[in-house]
């Protein structure tokens, strides 16, 4: 594939490479940070990065909303599906993202029970302390 | 750790870039996500449930069980906040210091004392934050206008943008808002621990009973067209109000666990300062 293939190619494509960036920032943080708010932080850029992926599959080139043009008066006339977009990404993101805020929570709530039992955040020191019970 | 964790992650991009050589092109029309099972729903909502907007029928109809798990999910997560953080039995302290609001004096009073009610005393604890006036009325300006465009949101959830859970987190937000403008005292006295915990459950309970009554008039769970004999419609407008019943719930349920999650975690579950 010679540069003037690829470029039009990456182009396309080119809401994939967003995502793929914003889940290994994710990945990264999670594996490699010492500081569990940090680990949180990068799982929720993980979690960003599904959310994009999700919506950005839902579009569809010269659809709208996916809500019907004709509003409630328009019940009998017919709906052609390619003038709207993919309204199932939607769907899932939509609760994805309130669980996530909800999971969020769940994953503070347990810092603050690590932080007041070890008074430290930091992985190693955590990890020391158990060790020497 | 930090060399594995690069590793790994180079390992995985580079996996998902090679996957993503296959995916369709950006706003293909023509792709997989968008061929088989969606053209049904974005066709058939309509003479279905009458909802015009087909993410609400979609999300509250079609896929009806999966909502209310994510419900029951966000339900669990407000409870479980709750139940690894607060702790009560708050001592009171011995003494308490009240400040009067228009000279800024402050008194202290002993064990057991109590000063009368009045709008001009403010009492000093860990609840107390310093006055800020254009904060404070700001935000209580904006703070009912916030609850209506929150209760718009779930109303409209069927012919525009919105539903039970984007109009509960504004509705959330609002009480959110009202707890770090003031203090946690003051959300705490618009919404006690006491009705967030028994709302929460009440909201994944409508959402449940919708179903179970849909069950007890001799259909399937969650299939709204048998609420017609009850509310006295035909079965496709039945299912739109169906859906509104459960939007409801999904509001109350959202709305309540994030305002408990935000007591819980701001507080560290002593419920005695906010942020």
């Amino acid at each position: 594939m010679n540069m003037a293939e690829l470029i039009p190619a990456l182009i396309a494509k080119y809401n994939y490479w967003i995502y793929i960036t914003l889940m290994m920032i994710g990945l990264y943080a999670m594996i490699a940070k010492n500081n569990l708010v940090k680990k949180i932080v990068g799982m929720n850029i993980f979690q960003t990065a599904i959310i994009l992926y999700y919506v950005s599959i839902g579009v569809k080139k010269g659809a709208t909303i996916p809500i019907s043009a004709g509003g409630h008066g328009a019940a009998h006339e017919a709906v052609h599906a390619a003038d709207y977009l993919n309204p199932l990404p939607h769907v899932l993101m939509l609760t994805a993202i309130v669980v996530g805020v909800a999971t969020l929570g769940v994953a503070l709530a347990l810092c603050l029970r690590i932080y007041n039992r070890y008074n430290t955040l930091e992985e190693d020191e955590i990890l020391a302390q158990i060790r020497k019970k | 750790m930090k060399i594995i964790g690069l590793i790994i992650t180079i390992v995985t991009g580079a996996f998902l870039v090679y996957a993503a050589a296959d995916f369709p092109a950006w706003a293909d029309p023509n792709s997989p996500a968008s061929t088989y099972l969606s053209p049904y729903f974005i066709e058939n909502s309509m003479k279905d449930t009458s909802v015009p907007n087909f993410v609400t029928s979609l999300l509250a109809d079609y896929r009806g069980f999966d909502t209310m798990f994510e419900t029951t999910v966000i339900f669990t997560a407000g409870l479980v906040c709750f139940i690894l953080l607060r702790i009560s039995g708050r001592k009171e302290p011995e003494t308490s210091h009240y400040r009067h609001v228009l000279t800024g004096v402050t008194v202290t009073l002993k064990e057991g004392r109590k000063i009368p009610a009045s709008e001009d005393f403010e009492r000093i604890d860990d609840l107390w934050t310093p006055p800020d006036l254009i904060i404070k009325t700001g935000c209580r300006l904006m703070i009912p206008f916030i609850q209506l465009f929150g209760l718009y949101v779930i109303a409209h959830g069927h012919s525009s943008p919105g539903g039970g859970f984007q109009g509960g987190v504004i509705l959330g937000a609002s009480i959110i808002l009202l707890a770090i403008s003031h203090d946690l005292r003051t959300a705490l006295e618009r919404m006690r621990e006491k009705v967030v915990a028994i709302l929460c459950p009440v909201g994944v309970a409508i959402y449940a009973g919708t179903g179970t009554l849909c069950l007890l008039l001799g259909v399937n769970f969650l299939d709204y067209s048998a609420l017609a004999s009850v509310l006295h419609v035909d079965p496709i407008a039945a299912r739109s109000h169906g859906i509104f019943m459960v939007e409801i719930g999904v509001g109350i349920a959202v709305m309540t666990t994030m305002i408990w999650i935000y007591n819980n975690i701001s507080s560290a579950g002593k419920y005695n300062q906010g942020l």
